[in-house]
């Protein structure tokens, strides 16, 4: 029961920090999907052994951290289910791959080695870019801008509702498990033996809640489009952050800033 | 104004559960829909909606209400849920309100001014932004009475407005319904509040209406009300003993 009402909490916890006041979060949607889209694809387009170059792509989920106010914390802790699984990802490469690519001191370090830690990196990067773009952008504003996009309307009332049922499925489980356990006292969990009739109950009663609601949007002229009614037009700003960043990334992924860094700082010998 | 003529609704062949009710409600009329639980009031409703398929006429306005005209006739019409968490559906109060008139093709400038607008005549400027869990069961009924005001509808259907509230909010639901000039349909089993509320009252009873007259006479009538499973509104009970 704990574990539920603890899931819908954290649910509405990304409520609230959408709602926080920043720079970030006052940026045009828009802008925000178009830059994490071409993050995570600039991200994902380097090279398995190009360690350094990938390195500066940190900056962008650090910068958008710092100036959202979202902590960095929070985002590792809402993607503490994933993160493993993002990390497990290249865990087989340094088996595969034992050609020594790199010296570190004496010690050689394999391309597997090189290349799981660049998988893992990437994974890593793109979780927090997600994750600021949802923590800072509610999902009826992300909607928005996928349809400016011209993302099928479909698609998109499918996301949207599944977030918002989301939350009613979690609302239907948290009352029939407060139910289980008040007539199962010192069970831990619910039992199998009652699994199947807690599954077809909880089926149901979303379902007819389910129904409920598309009723009430029904009766208040939905007819399949969804009118998005917070994002309000774009303005220079949201131009200046986007073209800046875009630019910015493009930069990064072109010319490896590390090195071209390490040789100033240290005269070619980095 | 709506006329209901010999509609009938059954879910199952042969157990009807609203068996040829034929009556006419007129413009600016308040009017109460008791019976006892499984009576047919809140299928009713959602007949008159067309969300439930009938068979009979529903005229809305002169016009009979058919698919082609069903969403016309739902502007007319607005219907505040018994269950306020299945009608906010939006993350908050301000987006939930701005839905409908968005969807009937107003521009933003002119859904965030009705809103507003709405937001002041119930007393809820307060809301605005807050999330929809986070207000509370009083907050959130007067809130969805606000969206379904923002539609500018002519006629409020109403499913147990003032179930699950405490005394102080229940009597800031009955104020505001008071206050709304448009032609309600009620219903509820709080008939303390209808009676305050309406004017008339059609009783039901196994999908038939078996009284329908002014609510002081017929929530009077105890012998009639316990024959359909109902008791007299606290007022005049307290006045009997």
């Amino acid at each position: 029961m704990e574990r539920i009402d603890h899931a819908a909490s954290e649910l509405r916890e990304m409520d609230d920090l959408v709602a926080m006041a920043s720079p970030v979060h006052s940026l045009h949607p828009l802008a925000k999907l178009i830059t994490t889209i071409a993050y995570i694809f600039l991200t994902v387009s380097f090279g398995k052994y190009d360690l350094s170059g990938l390195i500066v792509m940190v900056l962008y989920p650090v910068l958008m951290f710092e100036l959202s106010g979202v902590s960095v914390k929070t985002c590792f802790y809402k993607l503490r289910v994933v993160l493993p699984l993002v990390c497990a990802v290249g865990l087989f490469n340094p088996f595969f791959d034992r050609a020594p690519l790199l010296y570190l001191g004496s010690a050689a370090v394999s391309g597997g080695v090189v290349s799981m830690v660049t998988l893992m990196l990437k994974g890593v990067f793109c979780l927090m870019a997600s994750f600021i773009l949802v923590a800072s952008t509610s999902l009826d504003a992300i909607c928005a801008a996928l349809r400016k996009l011209h993302v099928p309307n479909m698609l998109v009332t499918l996301l949207l509702l599944t977030y918002r049922y989301i939350s009613v499925m979690i609302d239907e489980v948290s009352v029939m498990t407060t139910a289980y356990k008040l007539r199962a006292p010192g069970q831990k969990g619910i039992h199998c033996s009652a699994w199947g009739s807690f599954l077809g109950q909880l089926l149901l009663r979303s379902m007819d809640r389910a129904e409920e609601l598309y009723s009430s949007m029904q009766l208040r002229g939905f007819c399949g489009e969804f009118r998005y009614a917070d994002v309000k037009p774009a303005n220079a700003k949201d131009y200046v952050f986007t073209l800046a960043l875009l630019l910015a990334l493009i930069l990064c992924r072109y010319y490896n800033i590390a090195e071209i860094f390490g040789t100033i700082a240290f005269g070619g010998a980095a | 104004m709506i006329r209901f003529e010999h509609v009938s609704f059954e879910y199952e062949k042969g157990k009807k559960v609203l068996d040829d009710l034929s009556f006419t409600i007129c413009d600016g009329e308040s009017v109460g829909l008791i019976g006892a639980n499984g009576t047919g009031k809140s299928t009713l409703m959602k007949v008159l909606l067309g969300l439930l398929p009938y068979t009979g006429t529903i005229y809305v306005d002169g016009s009979a209400v058919n698919k082609h005209n069903l969403k016309d006739v739902r502007r007319k019409l607005g219907f505040v849920l018994q269950n306020s968490d299945n009608q906010m559906f939006m993350p908050t109060v301000y987006e939930d309100i701005m839905f409908a008139p968005m969807n009937y093709g107003m521009s933003r400038e002119e859904a965030e001014v009705k809103t507003d607008r709405v937001l002041e005549r119930l007393g809820l400027t307060d809301l605005k932004y807050r999330h929809n869990h986070r207000i509370s069961g009083g907050e959130k009924r007067m809130a969805a009475i606000a969206t379904i005001l923002a539609m500018d509808p002519d006629v409020l259907l109403m499913d147990e407005p003032t179930s699950a509230l405490d005394p102080y909010n229940r009597r800031i639901v009955i104020n505001t319904i008071n206050a709304l000039p448009n032609t309600k349909v009620i219903t509820s089993h709080d008939l303390d509040m209808i009676l305050d509320t309406c004017r008339r009252v059609l009783l039901l009873s196994n999908g038939r209406i078996v009284a329908d007259g002014e609510a002081s006479t017929v929530l009077r009538d105890k012998p009639l009300l316990e024959a359909h499973r109902m008791e007299l509104p606290l007022c005049f009970a307290g006045r009997e003993q």
